[in-house]
């Protein structure tokens, strides 16, 4: 009966999966987050407004074609041909041996990178114009615009398209197995191959792919609101002391 | 008497089209002026030329002795010198009252976190919203928005304010509150730019009123000449409709 064996594997093998869940929400954690710093420096350099020095506005203009070419080249290949590319070429390149776990951080990172620069750069058209010239109004340069007006309203608004990439980073995780990372994907197929119940190791795994994505969905949407704020807030003075005044 | 800000020989065009022709005016220390016409006149972007928003295409623009337009000048330095308040409030929404307050002072003028806060107190009771500092700006009407806007400015301590139509997008019941709060600074002897469409305003509050007509300066001179006695038929044609409507 395929339902015991299905317990059976998991009461037999469970601390393999555990590792092989912890790695994965390890490289698609870290590489979400690194992803998400990559984006919003992007951002950031892709809004500058057009400097006056000639000098400037032509380094600008390189770094911004880079950009694209990174981001055009990232979005338009898939990860699993980006991981066998980026882990062989450089060991090819550099005679060097990389370790799996790092190669899968950078690849998840990088390709990660191309997708939130462009959800950043969509933030931040999204915040209103005035918020930029009330900032400049006030002698704000262009990092301190961003810094302390902008990007926080742009974090709060790129945080579910964020969270879906997280959610997406955790499943896809799994293409990195061709380059022997042993994140949960790899580590089940092992497993698979000593008992040969192929249907009862994968059945698991979906199990614990699903907990791992509802747990951080759920997570994220509790942040979200958190992020946004009270809907009250006290006045503060004599005659009013501990009045709630309400949207 | 000083003068804070001389615009000379001013010009911008959008490409082909000239918005701004040969301004020349300046604002004296402690002087009221406001900028009235019809919408499309230019007033706007005049205001918005003043602290470089828009960037001028011809003149100068004189403050301290030095022309602003020169390419060495620091223009953030400069903009903390003018307090600029928008039609559209542009409260910070991020930040409550007193972060919208404290934000200039304490990244760009360098204060320290505590001074910042005293500072924007003291503004916040000079418009009234010192009870709500806590607020974030969704909470707020538009009044109270303008106000806290007002004291944002104000907070910077600049030598000029400067009013883009900021009753214009408030309800009118709302209008009264901010005007109110406008007259009391112009009394303590404020230096104020402002475009208005408020005509009864303009008329008491100021000491001088530029009408403005297609880009130019077409009369300036005192409220009593500009709304009483104007010399120029268009001033008179402009004040016929608008009286008229309002």
């Amino acid at each position: 009966m395929s339902f015991e064996y299905i317990v059976k594997i998991f009461i037999d093998y469970w601390p393999m999966f555990l590792r092989g869940a912890g790695l994965t929400l390890l490289i698609a954690l870290v590489g979400t987050v690194i992803g998400a710093v990559i984006g919003l420096l992007i951002g950031i350099v892709r809004t500058i407004p057009r400097p006056e020095s000639k000098v400037k506005r032509v380094v600008l203009k390189i770094v911004n074609v880079i950009f694209s070419i990174y981001i055009e080249i990232f979005r338009s290949t898939p990860m699993i041909v980006q991981a066998m590319v980026i882990f062989y070429g450089i060991a090819m390149a550099f005679q060097i041996d990389m370790d799996r776990i790092v190669a899968a951080i950078l690849i998840v990172s990088i390709n990660t990178g191309a997708y939130m620069a462009e959800i950043v750069r969509g933030g931040i058209v999204s915040v209103d114009k005035g918020q930029f010239e009330a900032a400049r109004a006030i002698g704000m340069n262009h990092w301190q615009t961003m810094k302390n007006v902008v990007l926080p309203q742009v974090i709060r608004n790129i945080l579910p398209a964020t969270g879906n990439e997280f959610v997406i980073n955790i499943k896809d995780t799994s293409v990195l197995n061709v380059i022997s990372v042993s994140e949960l994907y790899f580590v089940t197929n092992s497993i698979a191959g000593m008992n040969f119940r192929f249907f009862e190791s994968f059945f698991v795994a979906s199990v614990i792919y699903f907990i791992l994505t509802f747990t951080i969905t759920r997570i994220l949407r509790y942040f979200e609101r958190k992020l946004d704020g009270p809907d009250n807030y006290t006045m503060i003075g004599s005659s009013l002391q501990n009045e709630k005044a309400t949207l | 008497m000083e003068k804070v800000i001389d615009i000379q020989h001013l010009s911008k065009s959008y490409g082909a089209h000239e918005v701004l022709k040969d301004i020349n005016f300046s604002v004296e220390k402690g002087e009221v002026v406001s900028i009235i016409g019809s919408s499309g006149s230019g007033k706007s972007t005049l205001l918005r030329c003043v602290n470089l928003l828009e960037r001028p295409t011809g003149g100068a623009i004189i403050y301290n002795g030095e022309n602003i337009l020169d390419d060495k000048h620091d223009l953030n330095q400069y903009r903390t010198k003018l307090g600029m308040v928008f039609q559209h409030f542009n409260l910070f929404n991020n930040l409550n009252v007193l972060g919208n307050c404290t934000v200039g002072q304490v990244q760009v003028l360098k204060r320290s976190k505590l001074e910042a806060e005293s500072i924007a107190r003291k503004y916040l009771s000079v418009v009234g919203m010192e009870q709500y500092i806590n607020a974030k700006p969704k909470h707020l009407s538009g009044g109270q928005k303008q106000r806290v806007a007002i004291a944002r400015a104000l907070s910077m301590e600049p030598d000029v304010m400067l009013f883009d139509e900021p009753t214009s997008a408030l309800d009118p019941e709302m209008v009264g509150e901010v005007l109110k709060v406008m007259k009391e600074l112009a009394n303590t002897g404020l230096t104020m730019l402002i475009v208005t469409h408020e005509m009864e305003f303009a008329r008491e509050v100021s000491d001088r009123v530029v009408f403005m007509d297609k880009g130019v300066i077409a009369e300036a001179g005192s409220p009593e000449q500009i709304f009483s006695n104007p010399n120029e038929e268009r001033t008179r044609e402009f004040l016929k409709r608008t009286l008229k409507q309002g």
